[in-house]
């Protein structure tokens, strides 16, 4: 996994240079609404220079690893016979070698029996163009019985991403998030046995020379718009209405220098015509600003629409239709597409 | 990085030596060693007319492994001084190209034409007086704006090799016209569409064309502050120029004009697979994944530079062309 040739990683001067200007530079690159009380939190995990995270991962990864193992073999009894179906997919170490794992484990799923699974896919670009605005997808539709999938960043200030439940809605959501640093990132299917699934990739997050910086949005700007939404629908390949989505909010993190407090969208409700749910999606400070999304679901046969009700953390409710007059995506709902 | 996470590189270090029955001396001198290796930059300049040699860039991203050296710069032998057009990607790139310039014409740079604010053109720019550095308005406001992000991205993306680069804005601004300079007669063209801002130039005496990054050969174009209409209509401008060869900003040096037919096929695939991804509802992610046509196996960078267009324009295309569904809306 290392990124980084062995003469980079022992250039102590170099790592030193590259670092400290990275340290008073990031907050120009993400924009001052995140960037952050971060260093504090991550120097927990890793310090702020990717090649600091090399090392780290270096030194701890072996004792981690043990001790991961030596927990995972007291439920991998358990969970056997439930998982033998499924047996070529399931990897018992975390394959992205994470120094936090271990963490994220005790985390997201306390005591339930975890197992990894390449048939949970998390799609990532190969470069990060815009650290505050990173395209990932979170896949779980290779299995049945997806009850919740959740979304997190190892190495993220806040790891939680998002947590989507299907109900009538396929498990599956592309969405749009912050990163700090190179960074797992993960996709945990509950399935209805129990067991929670749990893929990934590493997310490198070296931009290009050139990229185009995010620049944060004044505080004055934001009210105007926040709230207003925009999206609309297509129809799969199989008849599943895809939908795309984007509501104006600042998403702001709560870790900003300048204290500005957290305020973000924390959940989108999806419903028929009906009021019936089909699904309901937790998003978290990480997403960002101006939270747009595309996921896949069924709404019945003769709604004029699918409704969707967004709240922030501040309580205030946005309420859209997306009308369903549908072009064919020509999109396959079953799989990546 | 702090004191304590050296500790841990040599403390690991040792472990590795103790494990391996090694000596742990040798192991800190090797870290030593390592910290004295400088990096160089090898400019292997390559005649394209008597008096004129281009550098070429490496068809690549900004890596560590390239130190951002991935643009073409041009260079122009006069009896009044030495001529180039772009700096290169970082002071050390910069102080490597003067004294190289120096050995190949004997004299000082005169003049350094800058094509565009993009970074890996420009931030050679410490090694030459402010006076002798030469942009459009643009470029030069354009480079105040946002230097100081792409220092940042630079340092991140390229590491060591950027040390002691800082953004360092052009003293004199050009405008469309010829400046002469000893026997040489540069034609300067303000255009646009690769960024806001744009410089191309034919030097008349040898019909050397210099298109900046407005012509990609062979290696995919970057889109992060295209405007891709005005793009276009910079590459008919080009067209319309009869030059001898055509320097691109990235790619081989040709006779004729391969360089602005690519970058134009380039330019519409790119709008419209993007266009089309999205008028189907497919998410950035699978926008990224949609295929390619065959000819652009042959084009460097071409998957990586898609992704990258499909984050560049997909914003722009959801903010813009979704119809509002809020109530309020
Ligand atoms: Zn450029």
């Amino acid at each position: 996994m290392s990124m980084w040739p062995a003469s980079d990683r022992l250039n102590r001067n170099s790592c030193r240079t590259v670092g400290d200007r990275m340290g008073r530079t990031l907050s120009a690159w993400v924009g001052v609404r995140w960037a952050t009380k971060m260093e504090r939190i991550s120097a927990r995990i890793t310090v702020p220079s990717r090649s600091g995270l090399v090392n780290e991962r270096m030194v701890h990864s072996h004792s981690r690893l043990a001790g991961m193992k030596r927990r995972l073999k007291s439920v991998i009894a358990a969970i056997v016979a439930a998982t033998a179906p499924f047996a070529t997919a399931v990897a018992l170490e975390d394959p992205l070698h994470s120094v936090v794992w271990a963490d994220m484990k005790e985390q997201f799923f306390g005591a339930a029996p975890v197992v990894f699974d390449d048939r949970i896919k998390v799609i990532v670009p190969r470069i990060v163009e815009n650290q505050a605005q990173v395209p990932i997808t979170a896949d779980a539709r290779a299995l049945g019985g997806v009850q919740k999938l959740v979304i997190f960043a190892d190495l993220n200030p806040i790891q939680h991403v998002a947590t989507v439940v299907p109900k009538k809605a396929s498990p599956f959501i592309a969405l749009l998030m912050k990163v700090e640093q190179a960074t797992p990132v993960r996709a945990a299917a509950l399935l209805d046995d129990g067991t929670w699934h749990v893929g990934g990739v590493y997310l490198d997050a070296a931009g290009g020379g050139c990229s185009a910086p995010a620049l944060a949005r004044k505080d004055a700007d934001w009210s105007d718009t926040v709230g207003h939404a925009q999206g609309r629908m297509w129809r799969d390949i199989d008849g599943a209405a895809r939908v795309r989505f984007r509501l104006r909010h600042p998403m702001d993190t709560g870790l900003a220098r300048d204290n500005t407090p957290a305020f973000f969208i924390e959940r989108l409700d999806m419903r028929a015509a009906d009021g019936q749910s089909l699904a309901e999606v937790e998003l978290r400070e990480p997403v960002s600003e101006d939270p747009t999304i595309t996921m896949v679901l069924r709404l019945p046969a003769k709604d004029p629409g699918l409704t969707i009700i967004g709240r922030d953390n501040n309580g205030t409710v946005y309420q859209s239709v997306i009308p369903a007059g549908w072009k064919q995506s020509g999109a396959s709902s079953r799989d990546g597409g | 990085m702090t004191s304590g996470d050296d500790k841990v590189d040599v403390s690991r270090r040792q472990a590795i030596a103790a494990f391996a029955g090694i000596a742990t001396l040798p192991a800190l001198l090797a870290v030593f060693d390592a910290n004295a290796a400088p990096l160089v930059y090898e400019l292997r300049p390559e005649p394209i007319a008597p008096g004129i040699w281009v550098i070429r860039g490496a068809q690549e991203a900004i890596e560590r492994s390239n130190g951002g050296a991935i643009a073409n710069i041009t260079i122009f032998d006069t009896r009044d001084g030495a001529v180039i057009v772009d700096t290169g990607p970082s002071k050390r790139y910069g102080l490597a190209l003067e004294a190289l310039v120096r050995q190949l014409t004997g004299k000082p740079v005169v003049r350094a034409y800058l094509t565009h604010f993009h970074p890996d053109h420009v931030f050679g720019n410490q090694a030459f007086a402010a006076n002798v550095l030469s942009a459009p308005r643009g470029v030069i406001d354009g480079l105040a704006e946002l230097g100081e992000s792409f220092a940042s991205a630079m340092y991140h993306a390229a590491g060591d090799w950027m040390r002691g680069t800082e953004v360092m804005r052009p003293g004199t601004e050009c405008s469309d016209g010829v400046e002469t300079i000893g026997e040489r007669r540069f034609r300067l063209m303000g255009l646009g569409g690769h960024t806001p801002s744009d410089l191309a130039l034919i030097e008349e005496t040898s019909g050397i064309l210099v298109t900046g990054d407005l012509t990609f050969l062979d290696r995919a174009p970057t889109t992060p502050h295209a405007d891709l209409a005005r793009w276009r209509s910079s590459l008919d401008t080009l067209s319309a120029i009869a030059h001898a060869r055509l320097v691109p900003g990235h790619g081989p040096v040709e006779e004729g004009a391969r360089g602005i037919a690519q970058t134009r096929d380039w330019l519409s695939l790119v709008e419209e697979t993007i266009r089309t991804a999205f008028d189907r509802g497919l998410s950035s992610n699978e926008a990224m994944a949609e295929p390619l046509p065959a000819w652009t196996e042959k084009v460097a960078l071409a998957r990586y530079e898609f992704e990258r267009s499909v984050m560049h324009f997909y914003p722009k295309l959801e903010a813009g062309e979704w119809p509002r569904v809020d109530k309020a809306g």
